[in-house]
């Protein structure tokens, strides 16, 4: 068990911050601190795949001097769908921050709970 | 190989791109632009279809110049192709029956960026449709997550916004779990395209190394998905979305962006876990307990609402519900039940929205039960719209609803151990399903002679009248040809495997 801790720590370490952010995501009432949730979330998912695509003692796959050989560097795929991942979850969390402006702008309170309350007094 | 093999990625970069020009051009430009591209598309997809069905075999389209285990594929069979097709015609008869509401409900300088969102949908549907990569699907379901969340929202009222913000909330806990797992999956398996990540799983299984790992991911993935095609006990942001957005959104996103997801799932269970090694894990049963609980509480919420909009929503939880309890029947006779309800449901569910907007208007704009009184003689179309989307939803025969519970029924027989919940649920679930509907059906035709609402011409309101024709034809040629279509489909499933 301890070793395999030791071995995967980082491992472990995205699977608790996606449980945080996950948590917070769900379970906040403040929108703000929903969308730093849904963050922490995406962010322990990049470390995750972060993680898996490092091989220790490689570097990053941009040949430099010549080496060629396969064995020198890490895998790419990995990198990539970081990046791929980082676009979408800013362009959500763009998207997620205008409705909360929009919201707060028409009701004056970021709690979601509050607003649902709101909304049925107007009618 | 064949000019019409490049049609899946022809019509998939045509509604992208030209979302993006949408929103350069003059309002009625954009209009005509949306509904060629999504004719364009449809008739890629009706062409592709012909093809296959002429003999063409199920083909894997290479994307950009690297081969399989390295770059991006797009993969087309008959399943594929008809999903396509089907997707461009309620795509396309939506837009068009909520046209007028549209001009109404939205301001005029927001039209562009509604065609745009359209389009943008479309093209997320078809990459989910054919794409043969986990991660492309991943990207094209938030594409498909955001843009429904414009179309909700692109009518501003306070209702709007908080349904969208809800959405938004869900659909983003439910793609992090498809994330996280896609992830594990590509952790264990080393590849992100389906077919090779299949054979890898098969090596897994076999070896009994990773099986619990692989249990979870596949467990994180089934939620995910699940979370947001709205099954039922995370379908709490669905009634205020569907119920108080414009129509054409409403209609689009209960028969079109839900179903994008469920049909991902399938092509999941099939393409990258494999049919039988998902039979043999649990996952598949609390599927079928969830579902049956869909079909039970959705209905039983849709009773007791008092607004007309929002009980048709609840009605979505309820045939959501059905097509879950489908896959979680385990055998193929019930996929192939379930993918038919995809197409039941949204023939039916899409007329009914269309119908029940038509209802309203000439009621005052009123929502509530009492003041539709005598609503389907003053719009006569719509009444009639709703009465055949009623009957379709309840499963009365000659319309494409009962042909979907037929075939469930058929599907349990052949699993005993869920034979007896899925025949109780079943009954029980019609039954509900019928006092809402037939109540409603009832009461806008009922007359009510001094009322004080005026009625509406049909030749007033051409293209609202056609939309609702076709949609009716659509669905009594679903139900009454429903063989060629059953053969279709599960031939498409044979070719997933």
């Amino acid at each position: 068990m301890g070793v395999n801790l030791q071995a995967n720590m980082l491992e472990a370490v995205s699977m608790i911050l996606f449980g945080i952010g996950f948590g917070n995501l769900l379970l906040q009432k403040n929108l703000i601190k929903k969308i730093i949730g849904l963050n922490i979330m995406d962010s322990a998912v990049y470390l995750f795949l972060a993680e898996k695509g490092y091989i220790r003692g490689r570097v990053a796959p941009i040949v430099v001097d010549g080496v060629q050989s396969v064995s020198a560097y890490i895998n790419p795929i990995p990198s990539g769908l970081v990046l791929t991942g980082i676009v979408v979850s800013v362009s959500v969390s763009a998207l997620m921050l205008s409705l909360t402006i929009r919201l707060y702008r028409r009701y004056h309170t970021l709690d979601l709970d509050q607003i649902s309350m709101m909304m049925k007094r107007e009618e | 190989m064949d000019f019409v093999c490049n049609f899946p990625f022809f019509s998939i970069l045509l509604t992208l791109f030209s979302g993006t020009i949408c929103s350069m051009l003059p309002r009625r430009a954009a209009k005509w632009v949306n509904t060629g591209v999504i004719l364009a598309a449809g008739g890629m997809s009706l062409a592709l279809l012909i093809w296959m069905l002429s003999g063409g075999e199920c083909f894997v389209y290479r994307m950009g110049h690297f081969p399989a285990p390295w770059g991006n594929e797009i993969r087309a069979g008959i399943l594929e192709a008809a999903m396509a097709l089907f997707f461009c015609l309620i795509m396309l008869l939506s837009m068009w029956g909520g046209r007028k509401k549209l001009d109404e409900e939205v301001e005029e300088s927001k039209h562009n960026l509604y065609y745009v969102l359209v389009n943008l949908l479309l093209s997320s549907l078809l990459a989910l449709v054919y794409t043969n990569d986990l991660f492309t699907a991943y990207v094209f379901v938030e594409i498909n997550t955001i843009a429904a969340c414009g179309l909700i929202m692109i009518r501003q009222i306070g209702r709007t916004l908080a349904a969208a913000v809800r959405y938004m909330i869900m659909s983003l806990v439910g793609s992090g779990l498809l994330l996280i797992g896609l992830c594990m999956l590509y952790d264990l398996t080393g590849h992100l395209l389906m077919s090779n990540i299949r054979e890898q799983v098969e090596v897994i299984m076999a070896e009994g190394t990773y099986a619990i790992p692989l249990v979870i991911t596949v467990a994180l993935m089934v939620v995910g998905l699940a979370i947001k095609s709205a099954l039922f006990p995370f379908h709490a942001w669905l009634p205020d979305a569907y119920g108080y957005s414009t129509i054409s959104s409403a209609a689009i996103l209960s028969s079109l962006a839900s179903k994008g997801y469920i049909f991902l799932l399938i092509k999941i269970i099939y393409r990258v876990i494999g049919f039988t090694v998902f039979n043999n894990t649990h996952i598949i049963n609390v599927l079928f307990v969830f579902g049956l609980m869909a079909m039970v509480f959705g209905s039983l919420s849709a009773i007791k609402e008092s607004g007309i909009r929002r009980m048709i929503a609840f009605s979505s939880v309820a045939q959501v519900g059905y097509i879950y309890m489908g896959i979680g029947l385990g055998t193929k006779v019930g996929m192939v039940a379930s993918v038919y309800h995809i197409f039941a449901h949204a023939a039916g569910k899409a007329l009914l929205f269309i119908a029940v907007i038509g209802l309203t208007d000439v009621s005052g704009f009123s929502r509530r039960f009492i003041d539709q009184t005598g609503a389907g003689f003053r719009n006569k179309i719509a009444g009639i719209g709703f009465t055949v989307g009623s009957l379709s939803m309840v499963g009365v025969p000659v319309f494409a609803g009962f042909v979907s519970k037929i075939l469930f029924a058929q599907a349990a027989v052949n699993n005993s151990r869920k034979l007896l919940p899925t025949m109780i649920v079943l009954a029980v679930s019609t039954i509900l399903n019928a006092i809402y509907f037939m109540k409603t059906v009832i009461r806008i035709y009922t007359p009510a002679p001094d009322c004080g609402f005026e009625g509406v011409a049909l030749r007033k309101e051409k293209l609202y009248a056609l939309s609702i024709l076709l949609f009716i034809a659509l669905n009594i040629a679903l139900g009454m040809s429903s063989q060629p279509v059953v053969d279709a489909i599960s031939t498409g499933l044979d070719m997933f495997g």
